[in-house]
Order: structure tokens, then sequence, then C-alpha cells
């Protein structure tokens, strides 16, 4: 069968960037392959359990159902853009340190992700609501538990809230 | 200053939450080649022939292999240690690919191509023939004379059969006055579900093989891989990079023999094996479905006068883990109720279903759905307060293990009920739900579990370290009980700390990735036994080095050794307190010194022969809504004591973990099978229904830390011991609530719906039995 090429310019965490990629690539794939990102995981590869989680124009989706060549003119943020000019984690990064909320971290990247989504709408959501959000990415090690308490503590941080007075 | 006992941040956490984790994908180099396994679409039979020659023909099709082409070599999975007797070897039942197929997911073929969609094409474009037999799925069907034979070894399908026999049964239930309640109950086929998939890749270097893969016992895969190629095991080297996830399917060798093979064939070149999720669900290992027969005599008075016990396990297609699961579930019977009289038996089953092996809770979920379940249908029959029959029948304190010789030192069965009462005001609203009516009902429930820290002494217990003081003080640590996701490599870090008299556990390096070349030699993770087992050799070999260290500051500071304490990174005077020197500096010293130049290290074995009893409980408290027939988890405590803490915030997060998979083991899981086929039917994320955030209760989780007596550090058992009493707390919840004994899981809404029509709750219009 005859392969076909074509080559996809796009913002890959803040630099214009541009590879020739199979059309039939998955975004996952491109990323992971071309670009190093190492954060991007798979754990199936058909949308069902968000560890490929990026977010395209400031939205989170599953990497690996999206087509590297539709990235094409997108602005593309996996984990490894979070860090700060210095290397610096970011609030929530380092939230799901400190809230015990990493185990084997292979869902991680993903829910970090989808996190740092929720919480850049700026909006105080109810734990539900944050249950919902968070419903698309699947963790084995977790319970789930401390990952809620992580991304809600820096709703509240953000927010200059705290719990009590919401 | 101690580290051990406080909650500090995992030592891999920055790497994981900045992606930079290096998990056995990350690692493979994007041109390696790809294989692909051809699976079996029949459930029992035999391969014919293989036709590969459409599948040759596509480009970039490196090297096709059959089940023709294979040696003959027969060998073992199973993650346990080698046993140099052979009456207690592993079965070794399976080929790198089998040409007698025995199930549908068996390996038929592999290709090796240079990307994935040619190895993809090609593996749908190989036509094989079969010969089909008859098939069974069930296991008491499987013993049945004339069913049909998955192993000519075996002609009866059953793969062991064990018993416990304690006094005399059959005399014991002539007793006048005894009730008997005699019941079955059955637990369904659940898969582990970590969430990154089984990889490994495989490579030549010099006259070895070197395998990197996602595996929890890099040790063993060692010795499997050497056996089933035939290999000398030295020639074999295993790498292990961080892993998302095992929880017991990854304490099995999976497809690293295939994949050192596939690459042996092709001259050496990196070869990937890279399990799709759905081969992940049938192909790798499952949870043993298991139907449990109960017969409890007892006297109105609420005590035990005899029992009976048969478990039938549902081994699926090869040994694996085999017996040892049912058989250790079948262990926990007489020792959590002692009971005089008792009768047990347990069988494993070959069937032509997926195969199961070891997966968190080791057997005792199983058991602990059917033995609690049964505890609460006992007094529900004589109508016997369950809480208080639990407190009077439940291993006592001081109670001794004549085999294990395990002690329950300090009464914790009940110390753990006791606190989970509390927390839950378990008793006033047990009570309050008794008799409800209406639609949505609230129950609350109960379970305490049995938990085996580690196997000694049904085989071998040793962990080795290696401490290594560098220039600056700080030491690097190995161990060969992986890091798996649970928090181990932190938890050493602590101890080691600790023993050594370093200020921080981030001044010792644990060598995470581990490597059978450079990492001591080890069992890896299983059981619950990393931090119990682990922990002699950090102590002993801790201890080690810090007597060394003592040696060169008693020489540096010509003040004898018994003078001298190392505490907290400085080398200080006992008798009067004075720091005389920094452990950086005196390890410079050390490395540099023209006089005396050493490099400080310890190295040593620890072979335990002791195991430790945990202990804990769970309460569920549900609302079922009836007419929906759906169950919501509104509260779930756990307490455990399992021993002294380590890490609690560790701890409580490993609890959570544990709850959750027992949340989806008592309401939604199931791999199921066709009965037509024995194709499973949901293998994918999708349709097979993990918990996700949306079905979990806020997870409390609360320790008593009874300090384990034969421990190095005081701990036990955590990592599998929370998955152990959900399901049968949830259970006896919806019991409370509705009245009604559902005895199979997954409690789903079809499954509900059923036993509600059954009992009369609601009226089904399609069935006359109602
Ligand atoms: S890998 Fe993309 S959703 Fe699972
Ligand atoms: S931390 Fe392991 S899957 Fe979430």
């Amino acid at each position: 069968m005859e392969q076909q090429y074509k080559q996809v310019n796009f913002n890959l965490n803040g630099k214009d960037v541009s590879c020739v990629v199979d059309i039939r690539c998955s975004l996952t794939d491109m990323l992971r392959n071309q670009f190093g990102c190492t954060s991007v995981k798979k754990g199936c590869e058909v949308g069902e359990c968000g560890a490929c989680t990026v977010l395209i124009d400031k939205e989170a989706f599953n990497s690996c159902i999206y087509l590297a060549v539709w990235a094409e003119g997108k602005h593309i943020l996996t984990l490894e853009g979070l860090l700060g000019p210095n290397g610096e984690l970011s609030d929530i990064q380092q939230a799901f340190i400190d809230e015990a909320a990493v185990q084997c971290g292979f869902c991680t990247p993903g829910f970090i992700l989808t996190g740092y989504e929720i919480l850049e709408t700026g909006k105080l959501y109810t734990d539900d609501e944050l249950r919902k959000l968070l419903s698309g990415h699947l963790c084995r090690c977790t319970g789930y538990e401390n990952i809620l308490k992580a991304v809600k503590k820096v709703m509240y941080q953000r927010l200059g809230k705290t719990p009590e007075e919401a | 200053m101690p580290n051990v006992g406080k909650s500090v941040p995992r030592v891999d956490a920055m790497d994981k939450v900045t992606g930079r984790a290096k998990y056995t994908d990350d690692r493979c180099d994007p041109h390696a080649l790809v294989a692909r396994v051809v699976r079996s679409t029949i459930a029992h039979g035999y391969v014919k022939s293989v036709d590969i020659s459409q599948a040759e023909k596509i480009p970039g099709v490196v090297r096709i292999v059959t089940c023709f082409d294979v040696p003959d070599i027969k060998f073992p999975t199973a993650g346990h240690p080698w046993s140099v007797e052979e009456a207690h070897q592993d079965v070794a039942d399976r080929r790198l690919l089998n040409r007698h197929v025995r199930y549908v997911g068996d390996d038929v073929a592999a290709v090796v191509a240079e990307n994935e969609v040619a190895a993809a094409q090609a593996a749908r474009a190989i036509r094989v023939e079969y010969e089909p037999l008859p098939f069974v799925l069930d296991p008491i069907e499987a013993m049945q004379p004339g069913a049909p034979v998955l192993h000519k070894e075996y002609p009866d399908n059953v793969l062991k059969h064990t018993s416990i026999r304690q006094g005399d049964y059959q005399t014991a239930i002539q007793e006048p006055g005894l009730i008997c309640v005699d019941k079955w109950y059955e637990v369904p086929t659940v898969q582990h579900c970590h969430i990154e998939n089984f990889i490994c890749y495989a490579y030549g270097e010099g006259d070895r093989i070197v395998i990197v893969s996602s595996t929890q016992i890099p040790h063993i895969v060692r010795r499997t891989v050497g056996q089933a190629l035939g290999l000398p095991w030295g020639k074999v080297r295993i790498i292990k990079p961080y892993i998302g996830g095992g929880f017991g399917n990854k304490q099995d060798t999976l497809y690293e023999p295939l994949c050192a093979y596939l690459s042996l064939q092709v001259g050496g070149r990196q070869v990937k094996l890279d399990v799709p999720r759905e081969d992940t669900f049938v192909s790798n290992r499952v949870r043993h479905a298991e139907k449990i027969h109960i017969i409890s005599w007892v006297r109105p008075d609420g005590t035990y006068a005899a029992r009976k016990l048969e478990m039938y396990s549902n081994q699926g297609a090869y040994a694996s883990h085999g017996h040892s699961i049912v058989a250790k579930g079948m262990g926990a019977f007489p020792q959590m109720y002692p009971c005089p009289n008792i009768e047990a038996d347990s069988y494993t089953v070959y069937t032509n279903r997926s195969v199961a092996g070891a997966m968190r809770g080791y057997g005792i979920p199983q058991a602990m759905f059917a033995f609690e379940s049964h505890t609460e249908d006992v007094c529900r029959r004589l109508g016997l307060d369950s809480l208080a029959f639990r407190h009077k029948n439940i291993m006592p304190k001081g109670y001794v293990d004549g085999f294990s010789k395990n002690e329950n030192y300090f009464d914790s069965f009940n110390q753990c009920m006791d606190k989970a009462v509390a927390e839950t005001d378990y008793v006033r609203k047990h009570a309050a739900y008794a008799h409800q009516t209406g639609e949505v009902r609230r129950g609350i429930g109960i379970a305490p579990f049995w938990y085996n820290t580690a196997v000694w002494p049904i085989s071998l217990e040793h962990s080795s370290c290696r401490m290594v003081l560098n220039q600056d003080g700080s030491i690097q640590l190995q161990v060969a009980e992986t890091e798996i996701g649970q928090g181990a490599d932190t938890a050493y870090a602590q101890m080691a700390a600790d023993v050594v008299g370093l200020a921080y556990y981030t001044d010792v390096h644990v060598q995470s990735c581990q490597d059978t070349d450079v990492t001591p030699f080890g069992l890896g993770a299983y059981a619950s036994r990393q931090t119990y087992t682990a922990g002699f050799a950090i102590r002993q070999t801790g201890l080690i080095l810090r007597d060394k260290i003592l040696d060169y500051a008693s020489e540096m500071t010509r003040m004898p050794k018994y003078n001298l304490d190392l505490m907290d990174g400085e080398i200080v005077r006992t008798t009067d307190g004075r720091v005389l020197l920094k452990l950086a500096d005196l390890a410079t010293e050390a490395f540099y010194s023209l006089t005396h130049s050493v490099h400080i290290t310890a190295e040593s074995t620890y072979q335990t022969k002791s195991n430790a009893y945990s202990f804990g409980c769970c309460v569920a408290e549900v609302e079922v809504d009836i007419p929906l027939c759906k169950v919501k988890v509104t509260d779930l405590l756990n307490i455990h004591d399992c021993g002294k803490l380590i890490n609690p915030a560790l701890a409580e997060a490993q609890v959570h973990g544990g709850m959750s998979m027992g949340i989806g083991y008592a309401l939604s899981e199931q791999l199921l099978f066709d009965p037509k086929t024995g194709r499973a039917l949901n293998n994918n994320l999708l349709d097979y229904k993990l918990s996700t955030t949306m079905d979990h209760p806020h997870l409390r989780a609360m320790f008593i830390e009874n300090y384990e007596p034969t421990s190095a550090f005081g701990t036990k058992a955590l990592g599998e011991p929370p998955t152990c009493p959900v399901a049968p707390a949830i259970r006896n919840a919806i019991l409370n609530a509705t009245g009604v004994e559902v005895d199979s899981l997954p409690m789903n809404p079809h499954v509900l719906y059923r036993r509600f029509c059954q009992e009369g709750l609601i009226a089904d219009p399609w069935t006359k039995e109602g």
C-alpha cells in the first residue's frame, strides 16, 4: 500500500514546530516518537482511558484518537509544557506531589492536564461537578481520592478561598 | 530525626508529575521492529495448518513464526521463587506458541514487522486452519466424566485438589439441636486493568539477550525466559523501568520469552511486543472466578459446631499460579473463625477460558466475599446480632496458626471492628435500616478480612540489599523488591536513612530501574511483602554499612568506636554529644585519602523465616434504588492493622486504590465469556466497567498501628489487603437495606433485578417464577 506523508505545522508547548508524518499517524504517536513527549501515555489507544490527554487550543482531548495531521495550526500543550521557564513545577503538579495523588504515575499526566483545563476556567466547582469533569480518566491505583483533593486544593488556592468560605 | 513514620513525598513523584519518568515504551527505540501475536479464534482444538503466504508478501514484514516452528519446550510462568525440589516446582504447561490451542486468544503465531501497520495487516492475513474440539468453560462441568480434556496429564482437568481436615466433621454434625446453613456463593472473572498494558522489548547484546519489560519480577522472569528458550539463565538480562501498575498480572511471565525468541530470530534486532488493551484482558492473566459452597452447623447460642467448605476455582487454559490462589483462600477459613470440626476442599480446574493468575489479594477477595456473606447469612438464619457474633467467634487474641506460626498478638480483629463501628455509627444505623419500606432504602454492612503478609513457609522468602556510600555522604540503595507504583522506593529510603543514621530520606538514592545484571538477587514485588521482606535486608545491610562508617570514623577521630554514633549524617561522640565529623567529610576522605582509601559499601541477604497476619475490616453504607436495581455506595471506610506505618500518607493512598478495586469487584466488573464460543464479550475499557470518579464516595482509610513484633520496622501487609473486605461489606449493606441475600458478584442491575424479582421486591412482568 502506498504510504502518504504530510507536513504538519503547529505550536507545541509554546514553540512553533513542524514535521512530516504518515497521514494515518495519531497525535499520540507523533508527539511521542517525533517530539519525545513521553508524558503522553497510551493505555488503550481507542479513547477509553484518558492517559494520552493533551490540550488542543486549551481543550483536553484524547490524543490517541486525534490524527496528527489535524494538529495543523493548533496550539498543543503536553505535560512537558506546564513547567515554568526555569523548570519550576506548576501549582497543580506540586499539588499532585503534596497530596500523594501519584502512584504508578501512568494516568498522572492526563489527569494533571484535565485538572489544568478545569482550573483555567477560573470557576468554583462542587465536588460532584469536579468528579464529573475528571471522569474521563481511569486510574487503577489511587481510587481518585487524592487526585480530587489535589485539583480541589488548587482550585481554592487560585480563587483565594478556603472550602469553608465557598 | 526519624524518617520512618512521616508522610514525606514520594521519591519518584517529581519524575512522574513532569512526564519524564521513563516507562518501557519510553525507553524503546521508536524504530524498533514490532511484533504482533496471532491468536486462536476457537476455544479448543488443534492447529492443522498455518498459511503465511499472503502475510509474507506484505511490505514491511520481516519474519513470521508459527506454532510449528518454535522449540518443543514447555515452561512455567508463575512469579514464584523456583524450587529446587521437583515436586514443588510450578507446572510447565505452555510453549512459546501452541498447536493445541486451549482458549480464544491462545498464541498461535507471531509476526515481526517494520511498523505496527504492517504487523497488524500481516497478522490478519495469516490463515489458520483448526481442528476444533469440544470445550468447557465452567470448573464443575470440567470435572465431570466425559468433559473435554485440556491437558492429557490431567485427565479430569483438576490441576490440583487440597484439603483441610480438623476434628471429626461427620460426628460433630450429629449433635442435637444444630442449625444447618448451606449456601453457594459465586465470584466472577475480573482483570487487573493497570493503565499501562503489558509491554516488553528485546535485543541481542554479545551472546546474550536483553529484555526490557513492564514486570514486577525481573529476576524470576530471567529464569523463566532461560527455561522457555533453553538458554543458560545467565545469558538472559532483564531490565525493569518504571511500570504503570501491575496488581499481580505482571507477577507472571507474560510475553518476555516470545519477544526474546522473536528478537533472536531476526539476529538480535530490537523487537517490541506491546499488548493492545483488548488482548491484555484476554491473553494476559485474570482473577480466578470461583464457586464456593459453605455448610455451617451452628448451635443456637451462636457457636460453630462444624463447618464444611468446597471451593472450585476456574484456572482457565494454563496453570500460571495455579492452585496456590484458591489454597490461600481455603487456608483463611479455619483461621478466621476457628472451629474444632472442619472439612475443607479446594479444586483448581482447567477450563477453556483466559488464564487466571495472581491478582491483588491472591484468592482472599474471593474467599472473603463468600466467608463474610456467609457469616451474615448464618446470623440472619439464627436471628443473631452479626456484629456480636463476629466478636465472639473471630480469631481471638493469642491465636497462633500451627503452620505459619503467625500470631494475633493484639486482638486486632476486634480492635479494627470496634474502631470501624464507632467511626460509622454502625450499630444505630444497622438497627435503624433493618425494616425499611419504600423504593430507595439505605443499608450498612461490615466485613473483616484475613491476610498473610508474605509467603513463608509455603515458599522461599528472602531479600538482598546493596548500599553504597557516595562522596557527599549520601547513599545508593538497591533491593530487588520492585517499585510498581505502591511507593516501595520511598519507604525503603525512609527505612535506610534511619538505620544508617542519615538526616533525610532524600539522602538515599534508590535505584528504581532494576537490572538483573546489577540489582542484587531478589524475588520482586508480590504478596504484600515488600516493606516486610525488604525491611529485614535493609536493616541488616544498613547496620553493616553503619558499622563500616564508624570504623572509618574511629580511624579519623582516633576515638574508640564504642564511643561513636552516626546520627542525622554526623559522627557524634556519645560521651558528650559533641559532633566530631560530618559524614560527608568522612565519605570524601574515605574515597580520596592518600593513607587509607576505601569505598565503603555493604551488601547482604536476609532469609525471612517468619510471616505476619495483617488485619482489618470495611464498613460500607449504601443507598439501593429498588426499581432501578442500582446501588450507590454513600460511605466507605477501611480500617487496617498493618503494623507500624512507614509513610502514613502513602499508606492511606494505597488503601484508597484497593478500596476502589473492591468497589469495582462488588458492583460492576466482570469479564464475560460467550457460552457458545468461549470468546470474551467485553474485553475493552468501555464495556468492562471499571469504576470512575463518579462511582465512588469519599473513601476513608484509617489505621490501628500495632507494632508487628516479628518485623524489622514493625510493619506488615498493606498492598493487597484493602481490596479484600470491600465486596462483602457492600453486599452485607445491601442485605441490611433490602433483606435480600445477593450471593454472586458483581451486584450489578442484572443480578439485583433477578434477585429482587425472586424475593418479591419487584414484580417481573415477563417471568412466571418471578
Ligand atoms: S490511550 Fe488515549 S484514551 Fe486511552
Ligand atoms: S496512578 Fe497508577 S493508574 Fe493512576
